[in-house]
C-alpha cells in the first residue's frame, strides 16, 4: 500500500518536476516566466495531437517540446528584446496557451492516443521497495532521472552554466566580460519552455492517454512555487515535486477509496495550503533565507544603454 | 559594420497614447481573423462574426447591460490592483479575493441576515462584509510579504486555488440549494438584498459604486500624501525607508485596500447579477483585471474605458459562441493576442530602433 502511494507520488510528481526544472533554468538566467500553466497545456495538446495522428508517442513528445520552445521564445522576445513587464507577459502567455489548447483540443476530447507504456528496468526494478517506487515507470520518468543531475551539472559545474548564472546575478558584470546577456537569456528561456512543455506532454501521453481541457489543473502554478521551495536547485526540485506529487496522489486515492469522510474539495486544498505553509516556514528561518539564492537580477529587464 | 540598437524615445508624441491601443487591437483582430478564416473557410463569415462581435455588446437593447455588468467587477478589481501594482507588489490574487467577497456576501444574505428586510441597511452591510472578506484574504499575503519577504506572486496564487476549492466545497456541500436539483448552486437570495436596477434597463446600481470608487482611488493615489508614499515605495524602497516611510505598514495597507475592492466586486456580482452563489460565476474577472490595470497604465480614469471594452469583448465572444458556435476558449486566445500586441506595440512605439551605418564622416542613424 505504502509502496503504491510512493510510486504514485513519483508518477504524479514527474510533470511538476519537468515544469520546475524548466523554470529553474529560465529563472537562473534572470527571466521569470509565469506562463508555465500555458506552456504545459500547449505541450499537452501538441503532444496529444501529434501522437494521435502519427501513432508515435516519441514524435508527440518531441513536437510538444518544440511547441513549448516556440511559445517560450515569444515570451523571451517580449521580455528580453521589448522589455515588457515579465509578470504581465507571463500571464498573457498562460491565457494564450489555455485558449489555443482549448480551441485545438475541441475535436480531440474523448479520443484516446497511444501512450508511453510502463518499462520496468531489469535488475533495478527487482530491488525490493526502491524498484517498485522508482524503476517501474515509463521512460519519461527515467528521463527526469537523467535530466535532474544533468541540469545540476551544467548549471554548477560547467562554464556555460556559470555564464548562465552570472547573467542572472550580475548581467552588467557579465556583459563587461564580453558575454551576450540577451542571447544567454533567450537560450535559457527557450530551453526552459521546452522542458516545461515536456511536463505537459507527460500528462497527455503518459499519465493519461487523453486530452482534457485545462488538464494541467494548476500544476504550472505549483511549479512556480516549487522553484522557490527548491531554492533554484534541481535536486531539491526533485524532492519538492515528489512531495507534492505524493500529496496529489494521496488525495486522489482517498477520494476514490471513499473511506474518508472529508469533502473532495477540502482535500484538494491541501497541496496549496502545504505550499504556502512550507514557504512560510522556510522563509521565516533566517538561516534558510540567507542560503536560498534567488537570482539577483530576476525579473529585471536588462538594457545595455540604461544601466541602473 | 551595421549596428542596431534600441533607444528610448525621449518625447513620445502625444498621439501615441491613442494610436498604440487602436493599432494593436486592429493587428490582433487580423491575426484572430486568420484563425477564424481557417475555421470557417469563408471570408464573409469572418466579417459577419466581427460585425456581431462589435455591435451586439454595445447596443442598448441587446448586449449593453450585460457589458456594463461585466465591466463593474473588472473595473473594481482592476482599481484595487492598480494600488498595489504602483508599489510593484504583484497581487495575482484578485480572483481569490473576489471569491471570498462573494462567499461572505452570500453568507450574510442567506444565513446571517436572512430576516433583515430593510434593503437600505441590508445591502451596504452585505457589501461591506464582502469587502472585509476580500481584504482579509489579501491581508495574509500582505503580512507575509511585509515581514517574511515571502514572494507575493506565489502566495496570492496559492490563495486563489484555496479560495476556489473552498467555494466549491460550500456550493457542493453545506450551502447547496435543497431545491436546486443537485446543481452546485445556493438558494436564491431574498429580494430585499438585490441591488436596485435602473428601471427596465437591466443595468444594476453597482455601476455607480464602481464609478465612485474610481473617484476615490484617483483621489487617494494622486491627491494624498499616502498615494505619494506608495509611489515612492514602488520607485525606490530604500529611498522610501530613509525618508521615514513605514514600508511594511504601507505594503499591508495597500494589499488590504486592493483585496477589499476585489471583495466588493464579488459582493456586487452576487447582489447585482447572480443573486445566488454558483459554480463558475466569475469567468476569471480577477485575472483579466490584472491586464486591465496594466493596459490602463494604472490610471483610474483610463481603467473605465479599458474595463468597458473588455466587458464588451467578453459579451461579444459569448454572443459569437451562441450565434456561430465558436468555442469560448477563443476569447482567451483573442485576449492573449490583444495583450501581446498591445504590450509589444507600446514598447515599439516608446523605443526607436536605430541602425547605425558607418560612413566616412562618422555614423549615420536611421529613424
Amino acid at each position: 500500500m505504502i509502496l503504491k502511494v510512493l510510486s504514485a507520488a513519483v508518477r504524479s510528481g514527474t510533470p511538476l518536476l519537468f515544469a520546475t526544472l524548466g523554470e529553474i533554468i529560465t529563472e537562473r538566467s534572470g527571466v521569470m516566466n509565469l506562463g508555465l500553466e500555458g506552456l504545459m497545456l500547449i505541450g499537452a495538446i501538441t503532444g496529444f495531437m501529434v501522437s494521435y495522428n502519427t501513432k508515435n508517442v516519441y514524435l508527440g513528445f518531441i513536437a510538444a517540446m518544440i511547441a513549448g520552445a516556440i511559445f517560450a521564445l515569444l515570451h523571451a522576445f517580449m521580455v528580453i528584446t521589448l522589455r515588457v513587464n515579465q509578470v504581465v507577459s507571463g500571464l498573457a502567455l498562460t491565457m494564450l496557451g489555455t485558449g489555443i489548447s482549448g480551441m485545438l483540443g475541441r475535436s480531440y476530447i474523448g479520443q484516446v492516443a497511444p501512450k508511453f507504456s510502463e518499462m520496468r528496468i531489469p535488475i533495478l526494478s527487482d530491488i525490493p521497495g526502491i524498484g517498485e517506487i522508482f524503476f517501474s515507470h515509463d521512460i519519461l520518468v527515467y528521463l527526469t532521472y537523467i535530466l535532474v543531475p544533468l541540469t545540476f551539472f551544467i548549471l554548477f559545474k560547467t562554464k556555460p552554466g556559470m555564464i548562465l548564472r552570472a547573467v542572472g546575478e550580475e548581467p552588467s558584470a557579465a556583459d563587461s566580460r564580453g558575454i551576450n546577456v540577451y542571447l544567454v537569456r533567450y537560450i535559457a528561456t527557450t530551453i526552459g519552455g521546452a522542458i516545461t512543455s515536456a511536463g505537459g506532454a507527460y500528462l497527455s501521453l503518459a499519465y493519461t492517454s487523453m486530452w482534457i481541457e485545462n488538464m494541467s489543473a494548476g500544476r504550472g502554478w505549483i511549479a512556480i512555487a516549487l522553484v522557490i521551495f527548491s531554492a533554484w536547485e534541481p535536486f531539491k526540485a526533485m524532492i519538492g515535486s515528489y512531495l507534492f506529487g505524493g500529496m496529489m496522489a494521496t488525495q486522489l486515492r482517498l477520494q476514490a477509496g471513499g473511506k474518508v469522510n472529508i469533502s473532495a474539495n477540502i482535500l484538494m486544498m491541501l497541496p496549496y495550503i502545504a505550499t504556502l505553509v512550507a514557504m512560510v516556514i522556510f522563509s521565516s528561518s533566517e538561516k534558510f533565507r540567507k542560503r536560498i539564492g534567488a537570482p539577483t537580477a530576476l525579473g529585471i529587464p536588462y538594457s545595455r544603454e540604461e544601466k541602473t | 559594420m551595421l549596428k542596431i540598437r534600441i533607444v528610448k524615445r525621449l518625447n513620445p508624441p502625444k498621439y501615441h497614447a491613442f494610436l498604440v491601443p487602436i493599432l494593436s487591437v486592429v493587428i490582433s483582430l487580423m491575426i484572430m481573423g486568420l484563425f477564424l478564416w481557417a475555421r470557417f473557410g469563408k471570408f464573409e463569415k469572418v466579417v459577419e462574426a466581427y460585425r456581431e462581435m462589435f455591435s451586439w455588446p454595445f447596443i442598448f437593447d441587446y448586449g449593453l447591460p450585460d457589458t456594463i455588468s461585466k465591466m463593474v467587477p473588472l473595473l473594481l478589481a482592476g482599481l484595487g490592483l492598480s494600488v498595489v501594482f504602483k508599489m510593484k507588489i504583484w497581487n495575482i490574487g484578485a480572483e481569490g479575493q473576489l471569491y471570498l467577497g462573494a462567499m461572505a456576501t452570500t453568507w450574510g444574505a442567506l444565513f446571517l441576515f436572512k430576516n433583515v428586510e430593510n434593503s437600505l441597511i441590508l445591502i451596504p452591510t452585505l457589501l461591506l462584509m464582502g469587502a472585509i472578506a476580500g481584504a482579509l484574504w489579501a491581508f495574509i499575503p500582505g503580512i507575509l510579504k511585509a515581514y517574511l519577504k515571502l514572494d507575493e506572486i506565489v502566495a496570492t496564487l496559492m490563495l486563489n486555488y484555496i479560495a476556489a476549492h473552498w467555494l466549491n466545497y460550500l456550493i457542493y456541500g453545506p450551502w447547496k440549494d435543497p431545491e436546486g436539483y443537485n446543481f452546485p448552486l445556493t438558494a436564491v437570495f431574498p429580494e430585499s438584498s438585490w441591488l436596485p436596477m435602473f428601471g427596465e434597463s437591466g443595468i444594476h446600481s453597482g455601476v455607480l459604486i464602481a464609478l465612485a470608487m474610481v473617484v476615490l482611488i484617483y483621489f487617494l493615489m494622486y491627491r494624498t500624501r499616502w498615494g505619494f508614499h506608495l509611489k515612492i515605495i514602488g520607485d525606490n524602497q530604500t529611498a522610501a525607508r530613509y525618508s521615514g516611510i513605514n514600508v511594511e505598514k504601507n505594503i499591508i495597507l495597500a494589499m488590504i485596500l486592493s483585496g477589499a475592492l476585489a471583495g466588493l466586486a464579488g459582493g456586487i456580482q452576487m447582489l447585482g447579477v447572480q443573486h445566488r452563489l454558483q459554480h463558475g460565476f466569475s469567468p476569471g474577472y480577477g485575472y483579466t483585471a490584472i491586464i486591465i490595470a496594466w493596459l490602463a497604465r494604472l490610471n483610474p480614469w483610463a481603467m473605465i474605458v479599458v474595463a468597458f471594452l473588455f466587458g464588451g469583448l467578453m459579451v461579444g465572444s459569448e454572443q459569437l459562441q451562441i450565434m456561430m458556435r465558436i468555442p469560448i476558449s477563443m476569447v482567451y486566445v483573442l485576449q492573449g493576442i490583444v495583450l501581446f500586441t498591445l504590450l509589444a506595440s507600446e514598447m515599439i512605439f516608446n523605443y526607436k530602433i536605430e541602425i547605425l551605418i558607418p560612413r566616412n564622416g562618422g555614423e549615420k542613424s536611421w529613424r
